[in-house]
């Protein structure tokens, strides 16, 4: 048993949390949400020659072949700095692209994925697809299986987090993928959500425990008030457990043979981070007071990308339902 | 990062069930609040083995395991419904001695915590002096080569049962700072002076004890460490008891149990979401455990302050868990009542080694810096 990262994982994390910390503070961030595409060209092109979206994509295609827990380290940067860019929603779409298309359908995608020259969106109905205005194919997992789709006849939006999303219509027209995996990607999807949650916790945890610290009421800082102390510690153990848990649920992704074993292991993490995340979350908030709730603040941001989370890749009911079930 | 145990650590684990399963007495399995004799049968038992203090060195009795095999093997005792190891000796007492005592003092009592032939108790609270401990005023004056020892101790855990008692006693009372005039400081229970009543708590259980010390002499080899520094020693131990509160593998069993005594309990919906949120949180605090051992274990350091987090949610478990078997047994049943009996026991879990309020002192002065 073992908890650290490896070398190279740890080099992964380290420079794109360096990148982002340069070129994706939060007054950048809020550039790219005002523009009319709502995400960034070049950043996408950044994380292409970091080699982030090559990470999850086999050697056979031009990729790295990384697994769950090497996406775990980058997903939790990305969760600490909000980012809008699709990286989620083409590499999850692209894996099932790997698993359940023929060759000649991942010849023609996968190696333009890992380039970074195509994006990509997964689609569970036709409602709320995140990533699909800016996505070069869509593929929608119907009733019938697993149908690659081109990106037409949108009605794009943006969620409350700021993530382009579209609604889209399927007409039956499009290319089929033979194999049914859906429940692997789908796995993968809600143990990398956990990852990302578990940095914006990380983030929400901080910069509150900075404000208790420098916020100054009655001539004390407010991190002076015990009823405010347990309530920081409370947040603080809250994100330790959540950690934890994205922890169990990437490795035994990577590492279970088990369907059953992945499953109830990931479900068990979107448990705790869907409690964890709206506990932080609201006491983020909360302990920030009136400037908690400002747009100018970045913990309100993250307050909407954690609220998000909570339920993305099935809510906390769902997956209570699916864990006893188990 | 693999959180699956190595083939080496499951093969561990395997020999210390298979062990286990061979050599804890029936009679003994999921039994609560024991006889001393029957716990120090189990005591002997294990020190047979050569398991009963794992963690010591090895000249002194220790097993050599790293700290992830000591933490399959207390999980595997919490798991198999073992009896409990009494911490005052052989986790407590004795991990002070190893790292204050003398080494006539190691000479004299480690062997016999090891052997169960010293049944210890821990003199900390006293009715003035809860969770402001250094408040204390039990005092103890120096007399030639004796200690004179005069206060009370109070909430003491089966001082009915003790051989002896390690006390923190006051031995300067005129200092301004008052943890800089604290002892530590061991007590033969068979002394004249020494005297146990039983406080009887709401679970209608006889654990905990006053014990009264009236001009108590005390030889001064009995002092560890050097006179009025008992404090660090204090701070010491404390660190190592909360190590310790988490009861993973008690509560996993607990767990286990509610499944299979209200299996029909998990059609109930409300009931099972409740059940499991709590297994969740269960399984959450065993990997924060084992990322608080990992890490002790890489870079050779004892555990922060942070670990106080695992008392914390540990004892709200054990809580949690009561309750939950309580709504789902019937309210009038004879056999409900041990299951209440547990609930109202378990209370005491928040409040003892630093109530959870001090721990959340602990974490946000210590680790947060507020």
């Amino acid at each position: 048993m073992n908890f650290d990262y490896s070398e190279e994982q740890q080099l992964l994390a380290d420079s794109v949390r360096r990148f982002l910390q340069k070129d994706y503070d939060f007054e950048s961030r809020r550039k790219i949400v005002a523009s009319p595409e709502g995400w960034s060209e070049r950043v996408w092109a950044t994380f292409a020659e970091m080699g982030l979206t090559a990470l999850p994509i086999s050697p056979d295609y031009g990729g790295f072949g990384g697994g769950a827990v090497d996406l775990m380290s980058v997903m939790e940067a990305f969760g600490e700095a909000l980012v809008v860019e699709p990286y989620l929603p083409t590499i999850l779409a692209a894996l099932a692209i790997a698993k359940a298309g023929n060759a000649q359908q991942k010849q023609a995608i996968l190696p333009l994925v890992a380039q970074g020259k195509m994006r990509l969106a997964l689609a569970t109905g036709d409602r709320g697809v995140i990533g699909a205005p800016m996505a070069h194919k869509i593929v929608f997992a119907g009733k019938d299986g697993l149908l690659l789709v081109e990106p037409e006849n949108l009605n794009p939006y943006r969620t409350v987090d700021d993530l382009a999303a579209a609604d889209i219509r399927v007409d039956g027209k499009g290319e089929r993928l033979d194999g049914r995996v859906f429940n692997e990607v789908f796995d993968l999807g809600a143990a990398l959500s956990c990852a990302e949650a578990v940095g914006a916790m990380k983030f929400a945890c901080d910069t509150t425990l900075e404000y208790l610290k420098t916020r100054r009421q009655f001539g004390v800082p407010i991190g002076a008030f015990q009823a405010l102390q347990h309530r920081m510690v409370d947040m603080f153990i809250s994100y330790e457990q959540a950690k934890s848990m994205a922890c169990l649920a990437c490795s035994r992704i990577d590492s279970s043979e088990n369907a059953k074993d992945r499953a109830r292991a990931v479900s068990a993490a979107k448990i705790k981070i869907a409690d964890s995340a709206r506990h932080i979350s609201q006491e983020s908030v909360q302990l920030h007071g009136g400037m908690g709730m400002s747009e100018e603040l970045k913990v309100s941001h993250t307050f909407r990308r954690l609220t998000v989370l909570q339920r993305r890749f099935g809510d906390v009911d769902r997956h209570l339902e699916r864990f006893a079930s188990l | 990062m693999d959180l699956n145990y190595s083939p080496e650590e499951l093969a561990f684990r395997d020999q210390v069930r298979a062990w286990l399963s061979a050599n804890l007495p029936a009679d003994l399995k999921d039994k609560a609040h024991l006889p001393k004799e029957e716990l120090m049968r189990w005591h002997r038992i294990l020190a047979k083995k050569g398991w009963v203090a794992p963690a010591w060195p090895k000249e002194w009795g220790g097993t050599g395991w790293n700290v992830v095999q000591r933490y399959i093997f207390e999980e595997e005792l919490g798991y198999a419904g073992a009896p409990p190891i009494i911490p005052f000796g052989v986790t407590m007492c004795a991990a002070v001695l190893l790292a204050f005592g003398s080494e006539a003092q190691k000479k004299r009592f480690l062997p016999r915590i090891y052997n169960g032939d010293d049944f210890w108790c821990q003199g900390y609270s006293e009715p003035g002096s809860g969770s402001d401990l250094a408040s204390l005023k039990t005092k103890a004056v120096r007399d030639g080569d004796h200690y004179i020892v005069t206060g009370q101790k109070i909430w003491t855990t089966l001082a009915h049962y003790a051989d002896w008692i390690f006390c923190l006693v006051r031995t300067d009372p005129t200092v301004e700072k008052r943890q800089e005039g604290i002892s530590f400081l061991l007590i033969d229970m068979k002394s004249p002076g020494v005297t146990v009543r039983p406080l009887m708590l709401m679970d209608g259980w006889h654990s905990v004890n006053e014990v009264f010390l009236d001009d108590v002499k005390v030889p001064a080899e009995n002092l560890v460490h050097k006179e009025n520094q008992g404090w660090t020693v204090a701070k010491y131990l404390l660190g190592y008891e909360r190590m310790n509160t988490g009861r993973i593998g008690e509560s996993k069993r607990e767990l286990h149990k509610l499944k299979e005594s209200f299996s029909e309990k998990m059609n109930d919906v409300r009931w099972r979401d409740r059940l499991t949120r709590l297994e969740v949180e269960l399984m959450a605090l065993e990997i924060t455990n084992l990322r608080f051992l990992d890490r002790m274990r890489r870079t050779g350091q004892p555990p922060g302050a942070d670990v106080s987090m695992l008392k914390i949610r540990g004892t709200e478990i054990q809580q949690a868990l009561t309750e939950l078997a309580m709504q789902a047994a019937d309210p009038a049943a004879a056999e409900t009542k041990a299951l209440e009996r547990r609930y109202l026991d378990m209370r005491k879990t928040t409040i003892y080694a630093g109530s959870n309020e001090i721990q959340r002192n602990i974490i946000a002065k210590m680790t947060l810096g507020l």
